[in-house]
């Protein structure tokens, strides 16, 4: 079938690209490490939905607070608003208008390990990665690009890949492949260089 | 006296017994808590004890699953509900599998048109249809996005979402390799329904049995896994093994050890026999009057009973040892009588307890008492040798008397701890009382402990606050919960409460659901009106033909019924919160506080019960489960404070009455007070908070002690030779050890009612005996000495 041979050909492409690669002797741990300086960090996001059933992509937009260890929030402004606060393994929805509602991520590991991938990369925290993910990389500090592959079966149903794009210590783009052809992707803008 | 009136005096004394013995065969024994839940006194206290003792909350047993690790935890916790779900002594078994949650989520998309209140015939004209879906493409932009897709298909209208927001809040055990498990992983959990209603202690213990049995029979089962239990019949069934073995335990130890005293002072077998024909008596009348008066036995009215056998083998310790010593039977009467008179006037105002438990021991006691007394008095006189040889007492009440010869010298000191121990009552203040109800459980504090995990782990919300009101039949109870969920929702808005729950999520009433199926438009006119709200989204109206089937089979089948929740885990939710009665139905809305704010945990049941007011559904109140249950337990403690205070009273006017001197009252009074008063700050000393029960200790300190002090007084009083005092003396010494020895085991109980009564009254008959030498005799007459 056409998705299957075109995701294929990614995957052939990427490993390609990683074996290439090899030789630059950048290693994950050392943009962890490049990572974990991040203290803080304030950014613009936008991000671009592709599903099936709706034409077109559902665009929303808003901005990210990153405060190290742990500390992610979410806050979209467009089409509605709607916040996110990720502390811990507590996840807190604040939508205008309903009630608040806090999640422990412990309860829904599939969650856990969808914003893990972001938070974990914005905190240079290799271990949380690697107990959902592999992880390889390729390119250079200035441009390197970070693939996160689920490892459970329980995961993969749900995410094929995770591709997060950046410059040293700056993520700047996020995908998210879906295991049912659906993907989203996230840009973001740093708005104060830390 | 004449061989005619003893034979009549025996032959009555037999044939009550006999009597005696055929009511307490045909007695019931009851061992649960309900003896010390009290008899709430408003009707709405009442539904809720009701509720508590036979609804849906006495019926469930949490089960943990302990040991070995998490997959084996798991796959037990699997095979355990696939037996138990197999069984019909339980008619719910849930423990997150999945396939339980497959089976929630069917139920509420299937029926997502029958049971959401959104569905409107509004919604379903184009303007409807189109804010509807443009909401739902709107939400596919949030976070929640990429799980919401899924749904857009065939509920485009955002239905089900909708749905699971009234849950938003309800927090559900974590789950672990699958099943429901404890928060930090420790433990896997499962939540069981039994068939048999709480308030049956028989049919739970079985329950319990087959729970643990179903578990043993586990295959391949690692040898370090275990199974621990908690749950309001696993409570009972606990409850009514300690007592069980409380009872038997106490009795024995405690009769072991009067007979052993006993047989110590007398050296007489015959003596001893005869000594216990008042206790035996006692007990068996006690047992038959309470059987008789409330219909039923408490276990725990016959563990007291071993008090009984403390205080009523004083009587026959008198007898013999002040008999022996030759004292005039006409006086040491009258002194027994008032010693008598003084204890009914202490147990009586138990009688009044709103307590049934403590009420019980208060008839048991009185007549046991009585009975005692009057065996004593008219029986033993006939059967007791005309002399009594009793072992050589001299020694030791020579050393006794020289003891107690110098006692008035301790006034003194004893003012001295008397203004102290005051001192520390008055500082402490209220503190000194327990507040709670609980203290009064007879559930040890491990077991509390471990329920406090399990419903933690469980996520079981606390039900503190609910609005709760009674309907005639099911349809009218749920169109009430319907009526009363709209006008919660201001409150949610005004940010009152934070949330409710309510039956009518899962089980709409039939009217509600005939109009929402009503509201459903034909496919015709759905296909039309859909067409036209889609002109401009991003949506092609041929992609949500499921949405247009759904709708029609909707608008084609028969209305949700009880049995259609059967192997979902809202099952559950409609039991317990729509409860079905002898005559009528008991609706439940538990409320959630707002969870923010400086007073998160805090409802403002005020402006909750405005509201109900103005709601149209009759009889519905809000109820502060802690309030209630704390205002309650706050009204007997005063109630048992005044009654105590009566008792005091009546055994003050009682000794003035008879003694008929304002001084000797004081004399014999005093000592009474400072007893009670040690024991009192004692207690608050050893950081023990004071229940009712250790209240009715106290009275019972008064009622024993002035016994010592009434033989202390005339002792002084009516001069006499020095050995008959010497052997009053002696015969106070004795009674007061059995007293102190038999209370003194209680102290030692597991079971906390029993445990306050020992270590109120042990130390508290101890002390009013050595006060009593202290103060009640004359102190120019110990001079004299």
């Amino acid at each position: 079938m056409m998705p299957d041979l075109f995701r294929w050909s990614v995957a052939l492409l990427i490993s390609l690209f990683m074996a290439s690669s090899q030789g630059a002797e950048w290693q994950v741990s050392e943009l962890m490490q490049l990572l974990a300086q991040n203290k803080s960090g304030h950014a613009k996001f936008v991000e671009k939905k592709y599903i099936g059933i709706v034409e077109g992509a559902v665009e929303s937009s808003g901005e990210l607070f990153f405060t190290a260890p742990d500390k992610l929030e979410k806050r979209t402004l467009k089409p509605r608003t709607e916040s996110i606060t990720l502390e811990g393994s507590q996840l807190i929805i604040e939508r205008p208008g309903k009630q608040r509602l806090s999640l422990n991520l412990q309860n829904y590991p599939e969650a856990a390990a969808f914003v893990e991938s972001i938070r974990g990369t914005l905190a240079g925290d290799k271990t949380a990665l690697e107990k959902v993910y592999k992880l390889s990389l390729s390119g250079n500090a200035d441009k390197w690009q970070l693939i996160l592959l689920p490892q459970f079966s329980r995961m993969s149903d749900l995410i094929t890949r995770i591709r997060i794009i950046g410059s040293r210590a700056d993520v700047s783009r996020i995908e998210f492949d879906l295991a049912d052809g659906d993907r989203s992707e996230i840009i973001v803008t740093q708005m104060v260089q830390p | 006296m004449m061989r005619r009136t003893r034979l009549a005096t025996l032959g009555m004394w037999i044939a009550s017994l006999v009597a005696c013995v055929l009511v307490i065969t045909h007695t019931r024994f009851v061992s649960d808590l309900s003896a010390f839940l009290p008899q709430a006194p408003n009707a709405r206290q009442q539904m809720l004890v009701e509720q508590l003792r036979d609804g849906i909350i006495a019926r469930l047993v949490m089960v943990g699953i302990e040991g070995a690790d998490a997959t084996e935890r798991a796959r037990l916790s699997r095979d355990l509900a696939a037996s138990l779900r197999a069984n019909p002594a339980f008619i719910g078994v849930q423990n997150g599998e999945a396939a339980v949650l497959a089976r929630d989520q069917a139920y509420f998309f299937d029926n997502r048109y029958l049971l959401n209140a959104d569905v409107t015939p509004q919604r379903f004209t184009t303007e409807g249809l189109r804010e509807a879906i443009g909401a739902s493409l709107d939400a596919l932009s949030g976070d929640a996005g990429l799980m919401l897709k899924r749904l857009l298909a065939r509920d485009p209208t955002g239905e089900t979402v909708g749905l699971l927001e009234q849950f938003a809040g309800d927090s559900q055990p974590r789950s672990l390799e699958g099943v429901w498990a404890a928060r930090d992983g420790s433990r896997a959990l499962l939540l069981i329904q039994t068939a048999a209603a709480g308030s049956d202690t028989d049919a739970q213990a079985a329950a319990i049995a087959n729970i643990r049995s179903a578990f043993d029979q586990l295959p391949d089962r690692q040898a370090d896994a275990r199974l621990v239990m908690s749950g309001a019949g696993v409570f009972s069934v606990s409850s009514r093994n300690t007592i069980e073995s409380e009872i038997s335990r106490l009795a024995l130890a405690g009769t072991l050890l009067v007979v052993c005293l006993l047989l110590a002072v007398y050296r007489s077998p015959r003596l001893l026999i005869l000594g216990l024909l008042p206790v035996a008596s006692g007990a068996l009348v006690g047992i038959a009057a309470v059987s008789l008066g409330f219909g039923h036995v408490h276990g725990l009215t016959l563990a007291f009973g071993t008090t009984l056998i403390g205080e009523s083998v004083d009587y026959s310790i008198y007898l013999f040892i002040q008999r022996a010593g030759g004292r005039d039977p006409r006086n040491f009467w009258r002194i027994i009588g008032l010693g008598v008179l003084t204890s009914i006037a202490g147990f009586a105002a138990l009688l009044f307890s709103g307590f049934p438990g403590l009420a019980q021991l208060g008839l048991y006691s009185i007549s046991g008492l009585v009975a005692a007394a009057l065996v004593t008095r008219f029986v033993l006189p006939l059967l007791m040798p005309q002399q009594i040889a009793l072992r050589d007492l001299s020694g030791i009440s020579g050393f006794l008397q020289n003891l107690f010869k110098h006692a008035h010298r301790l006034r003194l000191p004893l003012a001295i701890v008397l203004i102290a121990a005051a001192g520390l009552l008055w500082s402490r203040g209220d503190s000194i009382w327990s507040r709670e109800l609980s203290s009064l459980s007879p559930v040890s504090k491990a077991d509390q402990d471990l329920d406090h995990a399990l419903r933690a782990d469980m996520g079981a919300p606390d039900m503190r606050y609910m609005v709760a009101f009674t309907a005639k039949e099911q349809e009218t109870a749920l169109q009430g919960a319907e009526k009363l969920g709209a006008a919660l929702q201001t409150l949610i808005a005004q940010n009152v409460i934070g949330g409710f729950s309510s039956p009518a999520f899962v089980l709409p009433s039939q009217e509600a659901q005939e109009a929402r199926r009503m509201a459903l438009p034909e496919e015709a006119i759905l296909k039309n009106n859909l067409g036209a709200a889609l002109q401009g989204m991003p949506l092609k109206a041929e992609r949500l033909s499921g949405f247009l089937t759904d709708v029609e089979r909707t608008r084609a089948r028969a209305p949700l019924a009880r049995a259609d929740l059967n192997g979902t885990s809202s099952s559950l939710l409609v039991d317990s919160l729509l409860v079905k009665r002898a005559n009528d139905y008991l609706v439940l809305l538990p409320l959630r506080a707002t969870g923010s704010g400086p007073q998160s945990e805090l409802i403002d049941t005020a402006r909750v019960d405005q509201l109900l007011a103005g709601s149209g559904v009759a009889g519905a109140t809000v109820i502060d489960l802690l309030e209630e249950s704390t205002s309650l337990y706050a009204g007997y403690l005063h109630e048992a404070q005044q009654l105590a205070i009566w008792g005091g009273l009546i055994i003050i006017v009682l000794m003035l009455f008879a003694l008929r001197s304002l001084p000797r009252a004081l004399r014999i009074t005093a000592p009474l007070v400072c007893a009670v008063l040690c024991v009192a700050a004692l207690l608050a000393l050893g950081g023990r908070q004071m229940t009712i029960l250790h209240l009715v200790g106290l009275l019972l300190v008064m009622a024993v002690g002035s016994n010592y002090a009434l033989f202390f007084d005339s002792g002084a009083q009516e001069g006499g030779t020095d050995a008959e005092r010497r052997q009053t003396l002696v015969s106070l010494v004795v009674a007061n050890l059995t007293t102190v020895s038999s209370f003194g085991l209680l102290g030692f109980s597991q079971v906390s009612v029993l445990s306050a009564f020992g270590t109120t009254v042990g130390p508290g008959a101890f002390l009013a005996l050595i006060f009593s030498a202290i103060l009640a005799r004359k102190q120019n007459h110990a001079h004299t000495d």
